[in-house]
């Protein structure tokens, strides 16, 4: 028990948390056909935290997250100026900008590579979710004891914060969000300010991205992105419902996935664990594998449009 | 030369007026300096050819695209403190039918002023959506998902969207376009009605055939305006050939004026 | 810098050759390539494909590594990754046929899902016993520079292979990226041609891996053909030019890299490639910003011009404040609005060009549609002076009889 307290409980805990929001974002993303603006905003973490490196010299916690959030706002106006001055088709627009800041990113790394940072391509990428360990979580009375507390990782604080934000965003702007992803033109016509909706949606989603690629690793982000609300759009045809899905989806994920992880190698006879990032972004997609070929509403209603 | 004094009343009491609004896409104006002042009370079409730049007078009119000049009033006041006076229907294939809705919660969108933040749609909402689905004959589909709607009834959800605004100009972009005969009486009924309660209604519009059968005023439009006012003086055979150019033949050309010269006969 | 000169003009030495012209072939099958896949509106594909390559380069590099102790054997990790990539398209292309899910969460489900399993496989290469482990990591951000002739050599062939079959079947793969329908009618096969795009791009993308690693491939798919697109409307000049960007990005890449120690290939032909791409983005004279901006003001002037004279000549008022201005900068008016003699004539004028325009498109519907400029240059400018002394007098006769 006390083992499970200290070594699997936080990251248990940080994984449904990010799970479960980005699953949330997800669902907006997935209806609006933008799903791989999480992609992108994944991909140029990279660029932003190494950036934020190179001028502080220090590897803190804030710089990064500042300097993954000002990369990530820097790709989306970048890729709105080209789609619109340069009339490039936005999901190509999107594949010069990402690639370009993420090339960047890799530059400046190996380039100071010789410095010997503790900053790597494969951290990035998988996250250390294992590091995650609560040395004071001896067991179930620590969850009551200041002290014990005081000393759980601060990446579970900060997830929790990320996703309060988003929720409560999402709240607040549940109308205009509906509106502006079903009918924009009508949304503008109603001052629903569709535009600055679509801003919003974009920040928060890079918001819950550096949250989680700090801890999880951007990989698992854009599986929690698209994977469980994909899934859950097979479920159901009421939007209540279809974020219930996502979110069921996204605690299943998580917690299958680190059991996994954990265990699963050990059945095999192996004796290291796996990676727990990438095995619950596996799971999530073997979900949504199985929404594709059973799911009550996989079939497309409704006149096809372009959007 | 117009009178300033009584221009200025027109532009007060007018739902919608537009002066000088010029469209640009590509480097070229797809909406070159159109005046126009929609009568209130009145039921006007808009026609002109495909790319006349129907569409994109009224949605840079309604603040939805850019406009490159111009000037909008509704009731003489600028449009984005007026939002509440209209109602707008997009074309029906600009939304995505898939999306996760039923037909009352897309009515309901249209009382998307009404609420705040902290308030979630109450039962009240829900019965004015429900007088106005009624109204459209679509009150048995309340609960229906959209995607399974057809065309017509897609286009009757979205007039009861409108319908719910209660608004003093409803504007509707193609309101007829691939919909079934008996869809298309019911739209002209509803239409109708609301003219008759004092409101104005602004449709472009295809079917040149039954410009008279439905609309009091229109406006011939490409790219520039070419003619506008009440239907018997604005919609000849003249007109439509400035406006078409060649594309019209003079046999069609007659046929849609033929009514006219019919009615001043008599 | 002398480094650089000697790269540049292949005078290095001899592996440093192969690799740049190995990376220029690469980047160049990629371009075109790339092209049609953007025409087709489906530029985003190359990535869902170049992250499932992962998870077959894993189990590749396993099988090989339990059978022989080493997993680094080119051919071998080339074809895992090719068929994984296969799987990770076909993929793609079921869930966007036949289930309500766009291609854009097709193509980021199958992105991350097969990115995770490759996660996964290399933890557990990383508690095996093999030799060669970094040389794995090396296929996510690419290493050219411990790269051996042999393979720049078979890298080299493969992109020729590929430049080869893309030029064969150029004419058929444009038809189907500009009008699907009307390639059927014309009796081709357009699902199994679609199909060869596909498979050509799966192609670049795994001959790419080593080059640039499998994350940056992706730009060369779309980099160079978006950067073309800005200098040319016409398709095949656009995938020559794409493929000629591209070639110019891989060499640009390659030789700066050999600049210094250390400095990684891939990144820098990507950037040599975005660099490119600013070019066209900002200074191209046909899409380019900087034109469409000088455009867009100059039309925008133009019309609050031409709307302010005839307010002038029909004494209407103007209200709108750029008008004004431009009125009162060309000394039509002066600055408490009262119009000045020279803007008088200039206001007739443009109220007899309006006349002249006017009574054009009414003689002539026909040919005025053929017209694009909307009656904002000068008469004289477009029509012969013949023609437009007939307008002229057609006018002149019209006025008459008002009178």
């Amino acid at each position: 028990m006390s083992e499970f307290m200290m070594f699997s409980l936080v990251p248990l805990a940080v994984a449904v948390i990010i799970s479960m929001t980005c699953a949330l974002l997800g669902n907006f993303l997935v209806l609006r056909r933008q799903s791989l603006i999480g992609d992108a905003i994944s991909h140029v973490a990279l660029p932003g935290i190494v950036v934020s490196f190179l001028l502080t010299g220090v590897l803190s916690s804030s710089a990064m997250m500042l300097g993954a959030g000002v990369s990530a706002l820097v790709t989306v106006v970048m890729i709105e100026l080209i789609r619109r001055l340069g009339r490039v088709e936005a999901s190509a627009a999107m594949g010069v900008v990402f690639t370009s800041l993420f090339a960047l990113g890799v530059l400046l790394l190996e380039w100071h590579g010789a410095s010997g940072v503790h900053l790597d391509v494969e951290h990035a990428l998988y996250g250390n979710l294992e590091s995650l360990i609560w040395f004071d979580g001896t067991g179930p009375a620590a969850l009551f004891d200041p002290v014990a507390l005081a000393d759980l990782p601060p990446q579970l604080g900060r997830a929790a914060w990320v996703g309060l934000l988003v929720v409560a965003m999402l709240v607040v702007l549940r109308r205009h969000l509906v509106l502006g992803s079903f009918d924009p033109e009508f949304a503008a016509s109603v001052s629903a300010r569709p535009a600055l909706v679509d801003l919003l949606l974009v920040t928060l989603v890079a918001i819950a991205a550096i949250a989680a690629f700090e801890a999880v690793g951007s990989i698992i982000v854009i599986a929690m992105f698209i994977c469980p609300a994909a899934a859950a759009r097979l479920m159901t045809n009421r939007l209540g419902r279809q974020i219930a899905w996502s979110q069921l989806f996204a605690v299943l994920s998580a917690v299958l996935g680190y059991l996994l992880a954990g265990h699963a190698p050990g059945w095999l006879g192996f004796e290291a664990s796996v990676s727990a990032a990438g095995m619950i972004a596996s799971v999530a997609g073997l979900i949504l594998l199985a929404a594709c070929l059973a799911g009550p509403r996989r079939r497309r209603t409704g006149a096809a449009t372009s959007v | 030369m117009p009178d300033d004094a009584r221009l200025d009343k027109a532009i007060l009491a007018s739902p919608l007026a537009i002066h000088g609004l010029t469209v640009s896409y590509d480097h070229r104006p797809v909406v070159h300096s159109v005046d126009f002042v929609t009568p209130p009370g009145s039921m006007s079409a808009i026609i002109g050819p495909n790319g006349a730049g129907k569409s994109s007078l009224l949605k840079a009119a309604l603040g939805i695209t850019r406009r490159l000049t111009g000037d909008v009033r509704v009731f003489g006041r600028p449009y984005a403190q007026m939002t509440r006076h209209v109602a707008y229907v997009p074309q029906r294939n600009s939304v995505d039918w898939d999306f996760p809705a039923r037909v009352i919660d897309v009515v309901v969108m249209g009382l998307f002023r009404d609420l705040r933040w902290w308030q979630f749609g109450g039962r009240g909402q829900r019965r004015r959506a429900m007088q106005a689905l009624t109204r459209v004959g679509m009150e048995a589909f309340a609960e229906r998902q959209i995607g399974q709607l057809s065309g017509g009834q897609q286009q009757r959800v979205f007039l009861a969207r409108a319908l719910v605004q209660e608004a003093d100009l409803t504007i509707l972009d193609e309101p007829f376009a691939g919909v079934d005969a008996a869809t298309e009486t019911a739209i002209v009924e509803v239409l109708k009605s609301l003219r008759d309660e004092g409101r104005t209604l602004l449709c472009v519009h295809h079917d040149l055939a039954t410009v008279r059968d439905y609309f009091d005023h229109v406006l011939l439009l490409n790219v520039r305006r070419i003619a506008a006012g009440p239907v018997d003086q604005a919609f000849t055979e003249a007109n439509l050939q400035a406006t078409y150019g060649g594309r019209l033949s003079s046999v069609q050309l007659a046929r849609l004026v033929e009514p006219a010269l019919a009615a001043r006969e008599h | 810098m002398e480094t650089w000169w000697r790269a540049l003009t292949f005078t290095l030495g001899y592996n440093t050759s192969v690799v740049t012209l190995g990376a220029m072939l690469l980047a160049a099958g990629a371009g075109m390539v790339g092209t049609f896949v953007l025409l087709r509106k489906r530029a985003l594909v190359s990535d869902a494909i170049s992250h499932a390559t992962l998870p077959g380069l894993a189990l590749a590099f396993i099988l090989v590594g339990l059978t022989t102790g080493d997993g680094r054997y080119l051919p071998a990790l080339l074809l895992g990754a090719a068929a994984s990539a296969a799987i990770g398209l076909w993929a793609v292309q079921s869930i966007s046929d036949h289930t309500r899910l766009g291609e854009d969460a097709a193509i980021g489900a199958v992105l991350s899902t097969f990115f995770a399993v490759g996660v996964v496989l290399i933890t557990v290469i990383q508690s095996m016993a093999v030799v060669g482990q970094s040389g794995l990591t090396g296929y996510l951000v690419g290493a050219t520079a411990g790269m051996l002739a042999s393979e720049a050599k078979l890298i080299a062939a493969c992109a020729l292979g590929l430049l080869a079959a893309v030029l064969v079947l150029r004419r058929q793969l444009l038809l189907v990226c500009f009008d699907a329908d009307f390639a059927r009618t014309q009796g081709l096969d357009t699902g199994r041609l679609d199909l060869v795009l596909l498979l050509l791009l799966m192609a670049v993308v795994v001959i790419g891996l080593k080059v640039t690693g499998l994350i940056l491939i992706v730009a060369l798919t779309i980099i160079p053909p978006v950067a073309a697109r800005f200098w040319t409307d016409q398709p095949m000049r656009m995938v020559a030019l794409a493929a000629l960007l591209g070639a110019l990005s891989g060499y640009l890449g390659v030789t700066l890299s050999s600049v210094r120690e250390g400095l990684p290939t891939g990144p820098l032909i990507v950037l040599s490639a975005f660099g490119l791409f600013m070019v066209s983005f900002l200074f191209s004279p046909r899409r380019g910003v900087l034109a469409s901006l000088l455009a867009y003001r100059r039309l925008r002037r133009r019309v609050h011009l031409r709307q302010g004279l005839l307010a002038l000549a029909r004494e209407e008022p103007i209200f709108d404040d750029l008008t004004l201005t431009l009125l009162c900068r060309r000394g039509h008016i002066r600055r408490d609005g009262v119009a000045t003699s020279a803007g008088l004539a200039a206001a007739r004028d443009a109220d007899h060009e309006e006349r002249l325009w006017a009574l054009y498109r009414e003689r002539y519907p026909d040919d005025a549609l053929h017209r694009e400029h909307a009656g904002l240059v000068p008469i004289h400018e477009v029509l012969s002076p013949d023609a437009i002394m007939a307008l002229e007098t057609q006018l002149l006769g019209r006025r008459e009889v008002v009178r």
